[in-house]
């Protein structure tokens, strides 16, 4: 399989292109910004939360395939879950795109699995869940997908 | 220049060797970093090797050899400029830098309220946000020169929006996106006519074009080393003597002085006065070794070269359907070509062409207002430069077309 049949899996270029959760979640209890300032992706996250459970998720904004695709696999993996679970959930996808095996949790967002064999698109497919992680934080204003770390520090 | 000089011209620069995800390196991201050919490196290497000690204040053999060697890259990089005298180049990290010391000293003692700063919508952020600065520091407004109907500068409307009012313009020689020289002798006559500066990023138009400061009758011009073969951290900006040595500080320190009591100083005279610490002494030397080796080449034989890409990357992707190309066509276009292929964002193109060892950048290209006057978020820029071979332009092309019909061939 060429480096582009493992990063662009058939899921990927069809949620791009017919994302299921295109749109604005109302009413929403959260709501968040993000931004990838280096190449302009741009992505709007509403949320409604009741207790500590994930109702309903959506997206609104544009960007590259992987952007896109992440955050419409993103907010169907949210729904239903916990927010505790959804936590976990962030944490075994950045653990794929580190280069670790996935998670079976992860379910359809394996998808994304190829995106860690290119570090210069990393960022795309975590842009999603670090505006998530600002929703969660009920952050004002944008998030900068660059304020996340880039890498573990030596230790 | 024939693919056989090129050839020769390739086997100087080391990293051109190298392999990315199993295919040759095909690297088409000049106008973002250029490479360094194996005499810039060995420059670095023997200053460090041989000689290096901190300038202007040795009383010691090094010290005084390290001095010298500084001094003579800044009446190299001067003279690569066409500056009537060194003294009138002041070594900076990079354009960006040189643009905000141009903003921060000149542009601080000189705007005020109703003051006019005139940009261009071409402009590099380097070239805006550091005029939206001083516009906020000072009051001043900014004027910004539109597109005209063929992607050049509308100069219409430039002369449209000069008055007295207006006090700088900031424009860039060759656009980053475009590709296109834009007639800066012109645009400078137009200025000064109305009692306004002109200073310029030369960043794109240095290493890829003969530049003569005088010539082009600006005030001051900008460049960073590390797009023109040369180290990275060091730059050069030019201004004209007169002003330069009008202008106040822009950081304090050692170097830049010449006494210092605990509440006040007297400031050293140009160039020294904007050289503020140690400054880049390697890097400088680096840049000179680099000046040296495109002198040698041809900056008329370059900018010939870069043209001639141009032209073929313009025609071959005219032949394929699905791809824009933004840019005007014809001799004032250099190597430089942005472009989109349609239903595909330009990152994942950029990764296609990445997967096959294609080195473009993909992005606003750090001109948004650009892109919005493009009607585009963003597009894929290939640029070429000297090391760059007509097979390079083929295999790009080829490229594109691959993305184009890998991302087609889903439903």
């Amino acid at each position: 399989m060429s480096l582009m049949e493992q990063i662009y899996k058939e899921v990927i270029v069809e949620r791009s292109r017919r994302p299921k959760r295109r749109g604005a979640v109302d009413p929403r209890t959260h709501e968040q910004e993000g931004l990838n300032p280096s190449c302009g992706d741009e992505l709007n996250l509403t949320l409604r939360v009741a207790g500590d459970r994930i109702e309903a998720a959506a997206f609104e904004g544009q960007g590259c395939a992987i952007s896109q695709a992440s955050a419409d696999l993103m907010a169907e993996a949210l729904e239903g879950r916990t927010l505790e679970e959804a936590r976990a959930l962030h944490a075994a996808f950045r653990a794929m795109l580190r280069g670790e095996p996935p998670a079976a949790e992860l379910g359809d967002l394996q998808a994304l699995q190829g995106v860690a064999k290119l570090h210069a698109r990393v960022k795309c497919a975590t842009l999603p869940w670090t505006t998530f992680e600002g929703a969660m934080q009920g952050r004002s204003g944008p998030i900068d997908v660059d304020v996340e770390p880039e890498a573990e520090l030596p230790s | 220049m024939d693919d056989a000089v090129v050839a020769r011209l390739r086997a100087d620069f080391p990293i051109l060797t190298r392999t990315v995800h199993g295919r040759p390196l095909v690297y088409l991201d000049h106008a973002a970093s250029s490479q360094r050919p194996t005499a810039v490196l060995d420059a670095v290497h023997e200053h460090y090797v041989t000689r290096h000690a901190n300038v202007h204040r040795g009383a010691h053999q090094l010290s005084a050899e390290s001095t010298d060697a500084y001094e003579e890259a800044r009446a190299t990089v001067a003279r690569f400029l066409g500056a009537p005298s060194p003294r009138s180049l002041v070594f900076v990290r990079n354009a960006t830098e040189g643009l905000n010391l141009l903003a921060r000293s000149w542009g601080d003692a000189h705007l005020g309220p109703g003051d006019e700063i005139v940009v261009t919508v071409a402009e590099h952020h380097a070239n805006l946000v550091p005029w939206q600065q001083a516009a906020q520091r000072t009051g001043a407004v900014i004027r910004a020169v539109p597109l005209g109907p063929d992607q050049r500068l509308d100069l219409d409307a430039y002369r449209a929006l000069l008055s007295p009012r207006t006090k700088v313009v900031a424009v860039a020689h060759m656009s980053n996106v475009l590709g296109v020289v834009h007639p800066v002798a012109e645009i400078a006559e137009a200025a000064h006519a109305v009692g306004a500066r002109v200073f310029v990023d030369g960043a794109q138009a240095a290493p890829h074009l003969p530049v003569d400061v005088a010539a082009l009758g600006v005030d001051a011009y900008a460049v960073s080393g590390h797009k023109m073969l040369g180290p990275t951290g060091i730059g050069a900006l030019w201004v004209e003597e007169e002003l330069l040595a009008s202008m106040p500080p822009f950081l304090g320190g050692g170097e830049m002085i010449r006494t210092v009591e605990i509440e006040r100083s007297t400031y050293a005279d140009i160039p020294m006065r904007f050289e503020a610490g140690t400054p880049a002494v390697a890097e400088a030397v680096g840049l000179a070794a680099a000046v040296r080796y495109l002198e040698a080449v041809g900056m008329e034989a370059i900018w010939r070269h870069d043209r001639a890409l141009a032209d073929l990357a313009l025609e071959r992707f005219a032949e394929l359907d699905g791809v824009r190309v933004f840019g005007p066509v014809g001799s004032d276009r250099g190597g430089i070509v942005p472009f989109v292929v349609e239903g595909v964002h330009p990152h994942d193109v950029a990764t296609a062409l990445d997967s096959e060892g294609v080195a473009v950048r993909a992005g606003h290209h750090c001109a948004q207002p650009l892109m919005r006057a493009l009607g585009v978020q963003s597009t894929v820029r290939a640029s070429t430069h000297l090391t760059t071979p007509t097979s390079e332009i083929e295999t790009l092309v080829r490229a594109v077309r691959g993305a184009r019909d890998f991302f087609a061939a889903f439903a």
